[in-house]
């Protein structure tokens, strides 16, 4: 819930970090970026360990936090001799309160994107929206963004702000925290964060100083208006589409992608019915158990994971593409195939 | 090496117009700093966009063997070393005929490893050029200029097949072959771990993996309509990211390209979680050279050792 | 928060063997606890997923009409992991029941209409709720003429051969049964192919007519132009899509054509709506 009155702001000492972290780590589960090798990734804080915050941004989105790579929905006892046997019970899970700490704010508008199809009127998947709720975001605003960055035009922004519950701006020896939601407010209680400050202006002009930071951008004003069926007949998609390997490093390491598959796994007597994320390049994706495939070529599972992302949500959804800018499949394709190039190339094409 | 561009553009140009191909299978420039993008040309207007340089190392052999199965064209491919030996293997498997291919021969310098120049900057790298041995990265107000040498992957430092295997027409003059090279000194460090040690080596090299099968989509000898990972009935691995199923995959994987694997890196460059996936494959290839002398795809006459028996086969 | 993904225990009651070369057969399912068969509220058209503990799950068109109490039925071919475990199970085991999904059938479009429902193969399972649904003593006055053309290989392919021959013999309804072909001197049906029945045996398309076709993609592709040459407006065809499901609900993002999914937009589509989607399928 967004906070009705005008935006307050805290400012934070980076002396005071660590005991914050650690009056946080009372009352959240924590999750932040930790440094691996060379790339940073997500992942739940043992105590003591800090989130890491001097990173540009993680390998593969903090998706999982909400939704993980492999989860348990059910469990089942295939021992007929014991009573309930092969019903499906509800696999117990911890969805007690959770807070990411630093987390981009195109990663964190990507959760909302993502919600549209996971929390509908008609239907809610559990998993994902108890996970969902249970997180407090507390995003870290981006002053120096990556070349691959096209956030500006993909709806979100450096200092983006829907998703979030908290905005840290790292301001040199403090960070600025402007509490977005009440949730947020929330967090800033645990952590005893309660030094009012008048810093509008201040961030508003980092703001902009990272705006123009962003040097990368795509058009998407007329994908709106193109005929579907144009643009999945259009001769492009040979030639855009022939280096793709079909793997699925995009649809792994993106924010916005939430597909999956749903899989039994026994050991013994019990067993597991399992969700794991699947990915529109795979060819089992949608082969029929005739052995038909609707999507057989590698260009056509191409074309639907882009036609997916720049026509048909945003038909579905009237509410932009599903995507945030945040660079990363392009940086990570193997082959180089770059969404900024197809989606204007889908945008500008003319019959 | 990038001196090689007006050649293969030339030789392109006249196999289209002479129609001795239909199409030519290439690199063309990337969006991303040291990343070329795998294309087709067919026309003039694409041939413009080919590129050579150090920034190659995708396999193209891998093109073959998803683009012919339907089509019936005359197919130019541009070729290293590796991507040549992976033809003859193509050719060995009946994946492709000989007299289907215009092989354009290019004698290769090695290939740079772009995580390996990212990993030496704090900064990020806006624009990488080359020049001669040289590689020059350049960022915001700020050059540096490394030894190419230095900053090759590991498969090209240790490559002693630089030059194409077969081929139709060569871009250049046949390059010095390396000589002196360890090829196997990593997997003779292994070999001597207590099996403890090995293990939680292997732990340790797969605990990133997220199961996006890069390694095996950018190889050339996974061509599988359905891979046994995949496979539903019977179903040999579990879907999930259990440490035993991805255990599995990689083994497996690389026990399927023992006696065919030409160690051309495609595997680990594909790999977005720098997963050392050579670290499998190059202990068969090892074994294969030490027990059969055998280096794959070196002759489209002999048929490889695991397809074949001869009595002096070690047992 | 319900669970979409969590099965209704079921048993199974009975099973019966449909066709001679035993790919397909009928189970009918009780549900365990009798509670959730009234949250199993369903229409002629929609499917369900079929659970079975160990395997996986598999979406299957609801045989059986909502005027049927007391049990849900499916009739089930023999293909992938699921299927073929499913057919070496016994009357009394377990298994689950998610559903019911997709959209249905447009009954309120429907009533007060001729309909001509047109089948093939196996695919007959959602239009046998329908015919079973319509000719219900209560809901038959509120259709108009009904005509049923279904075809299968040979007459031993035929599904609910019984129930075949008492629609045959109701004045409620015109069944015209076609087989492709058949050596059986005592044959008293029609042979030939559906599309070929058709032209010969559906009423031309009006306002007050639809049609609801289900079948093979091939008997499709052969009916359509039948349908066209008989004037039949594209938003008075009717057609029921397959596609790999897993979740059922729109959310696993497998079974879209464009923007639509299958399996929560569909399954029921028109052809006018089929036009202007991706040819996908």
């Amino acid at each position: 819930m967004n906070l009705g009155y005008t935006m307050k702001v805290v400012r934070i000492d980076k002396k005071n970090w660590v005991g914050d972290i650690e009056n946080l780590s009372r009352s959240y589960r924590l999750f932040g970026p930790v440094k691996d090798d060379n790339f940073h990734r997500f992942e739940e804080l043992d105590k003591d360990k800090l989130p890491d915050l001097d990173y540009f941004n993680t390998r593969l989105s903090p998706k999982s936090i909400v939704y993980p790579q492999s989860e348990t929905m059910f469990e089942y006892c295939l021992d007929e001799r014991k009573k309930d046997h092969h019903v499906m019970k509800e696999a117990s899970k911890d969805y007690s309160q959770r807070a990411v700490i630093g987390i981009r704010p195109c990663d964190a508008a990507a959760f909302l994107l993502v919600k549209r199809n996971f929390d509908t009127p008609e239907c809610k998947d559990p998993y994902w929206v108890k996970a969902y709720e249970a997180t407090t975001f507390v995003g870290l605003a981006c002053n120096n963004p990556h070349s691959a960055c096209f956030c500006t035009t993909a709806g979100c922004g450096p200092f983006h702000e829907d998703g979030l519950d908290i905005l840290l701006i790292d301001a040199g020896n403090h960070y600025f925290a402007k509490i977005i939601t009440s949730k947020g407010e929330n967090l800033l209680k645990a952590a005893g964060w309660d030094t009012k400050v008048d810093a509008g202006k201040e961030i508003e002009s980092m703001k902009q100083n990272a705006e123009t930071g962003i040097t990368s951008f795509i058009a998407t004003n007329k994908l709106k208006d193109k005929i579907t069926a144009d643009l999945f007949d259009a001769p492009f998609w040979e030639d855009m589409a022939f280096a793709c390997i079909n793997c699925g490093t995009c649809t792994y390491a993106c924010p916005t992608c939430w597909c999956f598959d749903i899989q039994d796994e026994v050991h013994g007597c019990s067993g597991t019915r399992m969700r794991n994320w699947d990915s529109c390049m795979y060819p089992l994706f949608t082969l029929h158990g005739s052995g038909y495939n609707p999507r057989n070529t590698g260009m056509q599972r191409v074309r639907q994971r882009f036609m997916h992302k720049l026509k048909y949500y945003v038909d579905k959804y009237d509410n932009g593409i599903q995507c945030v800018g945040c660079g990363r499949c392009v940086s990570l394709c193997p082959v180089n195939i770059d969404i900024r190039k197809i989606c204007n190339t889908m945008n500008s094409y003319e019959k | 090496m990038i001196e090689y561009i007006n050649k293969i553009k030339e030789i392109s140009e006249r196999l289209l117009k002479e129609g001795i191909v239909d199409i030519i299978i290439g690199f063309r420039k990337g969006t991303m700093p040291m990343m070329n993008e795998p294309c087709f040309a067919k026309s003039p207007e694409d041939i413009k966009n080919l590129v050579w340089d150090s920034n190659c190392g995708i396999n193209l052999a891998n093109y073959l063997t998803n683009y012919s199965a339907d089509r019936k064209e005359k197919i130019g491919i541009i070729a290293k070393g590796c991507d040549s030996r992976n033809i003859v293997n193509h050719i060995i498997e009946n994946k492709i005929k000989r007299d289907q291919l215009f092989i354009i021969g290019v004698p290769c310098k090695g290939m740079v490893d772009r995580r390996k120049i990212v990993s030496i900057f704090e900064r990020e790298i806006k624009e990488v050029t080359e020049e001669k041995n040289k590689i020059i990265v350049k960022s915001d107000g700020f050059e540096k200029i490394l030894k190419k040498a230095e900053v090759l992957q590991e498969n090209c430092a240790i490559c002693i097949h630089r030059n194409p295997v077969v081929y139709d027409e060569l871009v250049a003059d046949l390059v010095e072959e390396q000589k002196d090279v360890d090829r196997y000194e990593d997997v003779r460090r292994i070999e001597a771990m207590p099996v403890e040690k090995k293990y939680k080596l292997f732990d340790d090299l797969l605990s990133a993996c997220i199961r996006c099968y890069a390694c095996r989509n950018a190889c050339p000898l996974c061509y599988c309509p359905t891979c046994f990972v995949d496979e539903s009935r019977p179903q040999w691995v579990g879907k999930s990211i259990n440490p035993v199923d991805i255990r599995t995959f990689h083994f497996l994987r690389a026990f399927h390209c023992a006696g065919r694997c030409t160690d051309c890196g495609a595997c680990e460059s594909a790999c977005p979680m720098d997963i050392k996936v050579r670290t499998f494959t190059k202990k068969l290839e090892k074994d294969c050279f030490e027990l059969y002398g055998w280096e794959a795809g070196m002759s489209l006459d002999e048929r490889p050792p695991l397809d074949t028996y001869k009595f002096d086969y070690p047992d | 928060m319900q669970n979409p993904y969590l099965p209704y225990p079921v048993r199974i009651d009975e099973i019966v063997t449909e066709t001679e070369d035993k790919n397909l057969k009928t189970f009918k399912l009780v549900f365990l606890n009798p509670a959730d068969e009234e949250k199993f509220y369903y229409k002629a058209g929609q499917f369900a997923e079929l659970s079975v503990a160990g395997k996986g799950e598999i979406p299957i068109g609801i045989a059986s009409s909502p005027t049927e109490k007391g049990y849900i039925m499916f009739t089930v071919n023999k293909v992938g992991l699921v299927t073929t475990h499913l057919h070496s199970m016994k009357e009394g085991d377990v298994i689950g029941i998610r559903g019911p999904l997709g959209n249905s059938y447009p009954w309120d479009i429907l009533q007060g209409k001729n309909i001509v429902i047109i089948g093939g193969g196996f695919a007959f399972t959602t239009l046998r709720s329908s015919i079973v649904y319509m000719l219900d003593p209560v809901m038959r006055p509120k259709f108009k003429d009904i005509h049923v053309i279904y075809g299968a290989r040979s007459p031993e392919m035929l599904l609910y051969r019984d129930e075949l021959a008492g629609w045959e013999n109701s004045s409620d309804i015109n069944m015209h049964i076609t087989v492709d072909a058949t050596d059986d001197p005592d044959w008293k049906y029609n042979t030939g192919f559906v599309p070929t029945i058709t032209e010969q045996k559906a009423l031309p398309g009006n306002a007050e007519t639809y049609a609801i076709i289900c079948g093979p993609p091939i008997m499709i592709k052969f009916t359509q132009p039948v349908l066209d040459k008989l004037d039949y407006a594209h938003d008075h065809i009717i057609m029921s899509l397959e596609m790999r499901m897993k979740c059922g609900i729109g959310m696993c993002g497998r079974c879209n054509i464009g923007k639509e999914f299958v399996c929560k937009d569909g399954p029921v589509f028109t052809l006018a709506q089929l036009d202007k989607m991706p040819k996908e399928f």
